[in-house]
Formats: structure tokens, C-alpha cells, sequence
């Protein structure tokens, strides 16, 4: 059973990764992406890791991939014009993707694990704790300052983003909350006494 | 017969389907009631009958809309992208009945026992969002793109504090299984050992912020008739239309289920020395319905910018500030320990 799930899961990611590349329309391979990391946080499932799962479905699917979608939904793309650009740069992709190629054929061609690496794949935690426990320990007790320090690090392009595109122009009416709530409600609006069953 | 169900992989793949089944049709059966008291409650708040016609009191009617529903044509507007248009509202059904697979309804009632249980139901609730913006891209069309675009902006928004709230429940249970959640709730003193009086303000918050996330009014701008028509739902009709509206009630009930398992302590009995059992749950479960009904029916309905204030300027900072209240009061045990109630480890 977990066997016909795995092949499930992993012919998902791998058929998702593929349409996300071929497909016409954009929309299209968004939504293939997001086929494609649903299947990811199912292999974790059955890798055992169910809380690094549910993180990339809320994560990456529930927050990133729906602003990718916003984004790619909002543009108007000229698909023609698109093709003509990709004919152009094809044979510098196709370079690039043979050398890549290339690269993992020598580098895995000379892989060689040893038996003290396979024992540690195959357990990597102690399976009596949870690892939402087991992650928590690790990150908040061995590695708090760099946990710290790339929480900053995404604070400091979040400011960046914010004052790059925050503008203040004076001739916009805006909507003012405090006034607006401190208006006297006698002055805006009449309360009649409905008696129940009878209406105004 | 016991050997086939429990060792054979066949066995076990119709016993789930079984199981599904079992939650899945009382469920439905279920809400087919819940509309009809939703329209019931709505009409009487606004001193009008509502549903009376089909059936004894109008019992029926939900029943004679399904018919209805089902028998009528299926339009296809001609821009539309087909595959789309038609996933975007079984998305929104399955998405919404997967996340109950992880409730439980009783003691051990539950289909998937699992260690992440309140995060795979945030999860799948993220996840609903696409059922709203596939309808309102693939229909091709000016309003329910705009209803689309602002329920994505508005779903993502209100899932930031719900995570929050529930982060908060997490650090007083130290579980995020909800026999775990539940079983932290139970005390000598019945409803008073419930969460929602140690968490009373996030019980409000996470109300209000479940109302945003379901698209239900005051926030229910996607579908904003005034101004959308009917937001994404405007090029559907017949049985598409139908699983879109299940799909949203079910994700109502739903969240009926989440606050009666957080804040109002599932099956437990809020009396002493009553017996706990599912008819508390359910009726936990209908009493948060009747509010989300009634809501409904006595506000009118927010402006998109005042929705996004409310998310962003003011939810969002104080459910992050109490999430640092109760990790401190939880460590340090304020409050005579009411929040450092640990069922796994601590």
C-alpha cells in the first residue's frame, strides 16, 4: 500500500514538475506547481515527517504559490511574442542544460555511499519523539542564533520591499478610521423600537 | 471476516471507504438541515417567514433545492478555460470535506488519529482558496475575476491570525492532536476548565476571523451583490454552482467544529458529574452555527478597505502579542497554571 503511494506521489511530482514547464498558459503551470508540491508533502508523509509536510502545504501552497497565481493571473502575456523571445535564447538553454547534464552524470557516476550513511538515512530520529518535538529542539536549542538571524534576514527584505514601493502623494482623499469611528452615532442614523411580529 | 478487513490491503482500502462514508453522508444529510435553519434564522431576525412551503414547515426545502440544482442546465461561458472552470468547484468540495477526516466526534471517534491534526486542518483550509480563484480566472469574465482577486487577498489575510490563534492553543496543550487539545480541557470544574475563558479574547478573534475566511458576511466582499453581481459564482449555475455552496457550508461547519474542539472542549460535558458524549458536541457545534446565522442577519456588510485594516492593523498584532502572553504565562505557570495545561511532554 505505501509502496503504491509512494509511485503515486512521486509519478505526481515528477508529471507536475513537467507540465509546469510545457504548458501554454501560465495559470496552467502554476497550478501543475502546486500539483507538484502537494505530491512533495505526500512523499514526506510517508517519509514519516508529517509536520515538514503540513509546513509546505501551508507554506508554499497555501501563501506562495497563491500570490504566484495573483501575480500571473494579473498579467497580460502576449503568447506569440513569448515564443519568438524563447527561439531566440534557445540554443544558449540548451548549452546550459547539456553542461548541467553533463555535471550530474560525472558527479554521480563516481557517488559512493558508504553503509554508515544508508543506516542514518534510514532513521533519522528516534521515533518515540514527535518531530514537531524533534525540530523545535534542534532549532530553538542548537542553532537559536542562526534561526534569529535569518528570521532578520527576512525582515530586512520585507522593510526593503515596504520602502521601495511606498509612496505618499497629497492629493489622494483618504479614509480617516479614528474620525470615521468617532462620529456621533445621534447625528448619523435614526433607531426606531420594532416591536417583534409587527415591523416598522 | 475480521482477518480481511485488518490484514488485507483490499480489506483495508473498503474499510476506509467505509469509514468515509460514514462521516461524509451524516455530514450532508446534516447540512441539508443546517441551510434550511440558516434561512430560517436569517428570516426570522428579519421578520419574515423564510422557507415554508416544501414539507412540514419547510423542513424539505433544502431537499427540493438539490433537485432543483441538479436538473437544470449547465451553462459554459464561451472564453471560459473548460478543465478549470470545472475543477474550481469540486476543489472547493473536496477541500473542505477532506479536513474532516482528522475531527473527532467523540472520545477516539475519529478517522485519522495523526500527531498535526489542528495544522493539517489549516492546511486544507489554505487550501480552499483555489477553489475561489480557479472559478474567477477560468470564467473569463470581468466580476467574478474581481471577486476572485479580492477573496484571494482576503483568505490569505485572515489566515495569518488564525495561524496565530492557533499557535496559542498549541503552547497550552503542548499537543496538536485534538483528543490532545480536548483532553487539556478536562477538569473538575466543567466549563470553566474550557479554554475559552483562560483564551476568552481569541475566542472572539478567531470567530470573526473564521467568518473572513469563510466568505461568510459581514466580510463576504467576493461575492458582494452590490457591487460583483455574485463575485466568482456568476458564470456558474446548475451542479457546479451547487458543489460551491456545499463546499462553503461545509467549510462554515467546519469551523463550527474547530471552536467547539479549541475553545469549548469538544465532548465534554460543561456540567460536573453529567456523562460526556457526541450529542455535546454537536450541540457545541450548533450553538456556534446559530451565531455564524445570526451574524448573518444583523451586520451590514464591511468596506474592502476597513477588511483589510481589521486583518492586518489590528488582528494580526494582537493575537502575535498573545501568543507571547500565553508562551510566558505557560512557562511560568501565571494564573495559577490555567495555560500551562501539557498533555504530551511540555
Amino acid at each position: 500500500m505505501s509502496v503504491f503511494a509512494f509511485y503515486l506521489f512521486a509519478v505526481c511530482v515528477i508529471a507536475g514538475g513537467l507540465f509546469t514547464v510545457i504548458s501554454r498558459n501560465p495559470v496552467h503551470s502554476v497550478l501543475w506547481l502546486i500539483l507538484s508540491f502537494l505530491s512533495a508533502a505526500g512523499l514526506f508523509v510517508l517519509l514519516g515527517a508529517e509536520f515538514v509536510a503540513m509546513l509546505l502545504i501551508i507554506v508554499y501552497v497555501g501563501a506562495v504559490a497563491v500570490l504566484f497565481l495573483f501575480v500571473v493571473m494579473m498579467l497580460d502575456i502576449d503568447f506569440a511574442e513569448l515564443k519568438a523571445e524563447m527561439a531566440k535564447y534557445m540554443p544558449l538553454a540548451l548549452l546550459i542544460g547539456v553542461i548541467i547534464l553533463m555535471q550530474f552524470v560525472m558527479a554521480f557516476g563516481a557517488w559512493n555511499a558508504s553503509a554508515a550513511a544508508e543506516g542514518l538515512r534510514a532513521q533519522v530520529t528516534d521515533p518515540q519523539v514527535f518531530n514537531t518535538d524533534a525540530l523545535g529542539l534542534i532549532l530553538y536549542d542548537e542553532y537559536f542564533l542562526l534561526f534569529q538571524l535569518s528570521g532578520l534576514i527576512l525582515l530586512v527584505a520585507m522593510v526593503g520591499a515596504i520602502v521601495l514601493t511606498l509612496r505618499h502623494r497629497g492629493d489622494v482623499k483618504r479614509q480617516d478610521v479614528v474620525s470615521q469611528m468617532m462620529r456621533d452615532p445621534a447625528k448619523a442614523m435614526k433607531i426606531h423600537d420594532v416591536k417583534p411580529g409587527q415591523g416598522l | 471476516m475480521a482477518d480481511f478487513f485488518f490484514n488485507t490491503t483490499a480489506g483495508m482500502i473498503l474499510l476506509i471507504i467505509g469509514q468515509i462514508f460514514l462521516v461524509v453522508i451524516p455530514l450532508l444529510v446534516a447540512l441539508a438541515f443546517l441551510m434550511y435553519l440558516d434561512r430560517k434564522i436569517w428570516a426570522s431576525v428579519q421578520l419574515r417567514r423564510g422557507p415554508n412551503v416544501v414539507g412540514v414547515y419547510g423542513l424539505l426545502q433544502s431537499f427540493a433545492d438539490f433537485g432543483k440544482y441538479i436538473v437544470k442546465e449547465i451553462v459554459v461561458p464561451a472564453g471560459a478555460d473548460r478543465p478549470v472552470f470545472f475543477m474550481a468547484p469540486m476543489v472547493t468540495l473536496v477541500m473542505s470535506l477532506v479536513a474532516w477526516a482528522v475531527i473527532p466526534f467523540n472520545d477516539g471517534w475519529v478517522l485519522s488519529d495523526i500527531n498535526v491534526a489542528i495544522l493539517f486542518v489549516f492546511a486544507v483550509s489554505s487550501l480552499e482558496v483555489y477553489g475561489v480563484i480557479m472559478g474567477g480566472w477560468a470564467s473569463n469574465s470581468k466580476y467574478p475575476f474581481l471577486g476572485s482577486l479580492r477573496s484571494a487577498a482576503q483568505m490569505i489575510s485572515y489566515e495569518v491570525s488564525i495561524g496565530l490563534i492557533i499557535i496559542g492553543v498549541i503552547i497550552s496543550t503542548g499537543s496538536m492532536n485534538f483528543s490532545g487539545i480536548v483532553a487539556a480541557q478536562d477538569g473538575n470544574y466543567g466549563l470553566l476548565h474550557w479554554y475559552w475563558l483562560p483564551h476568552f479574547p481569541m475566542l472572539i478573534l478567531f470567530f470573526i476571523s473564521a467568518l473572513a475566511e469563510t466568505n461568510r458576511p459581514p466580510f463576504d466582499l467576493p461575492e458582494a451583490e452590490s457591487e460583483l453581481v455574485a463575485g466568482y459564482q456568476v458564470e456558474y449555475s446548475s451542479t457546479p454552482f451547487l458543489l460551491f455552496m456545499i463546499g462553503e457550508l461545509v467549510a462554515v461547519v467546519l469551523m463550527c467544529a474547530l471552536i467547539s474542539l479549541m475553545f469549548f472542549g469538544g465532548w465534554l460535558s460543561p456540567i460536573p458529574g453529567l456523562p460526556d458524549g457526541i450529542f455535546w458536541m454537536i450541540a457545541k457545534m450548533g450553538l456556534v452555527f446559530f451565531f455564524f446565522s445570526l451574524i448573518k442577519a444583523i451586520t451590514p456588510r464591511y468596506r474592502y478597505d476597513q477588511l483589510m485594516r481589521l486583518g492586518w492593523k489590528v488582528f494580526l498584532p494582537f493575537s502575535l502579542f498573545w501568543v507571547v502572553f500565553v508562551a510566558f504565562a505557560a512557562k511560568f505557570e501565571w494564573f495559577w497554571g490555567i495555560y500551562a495545561r501539557y498533555t504530551v511532554g511540555g
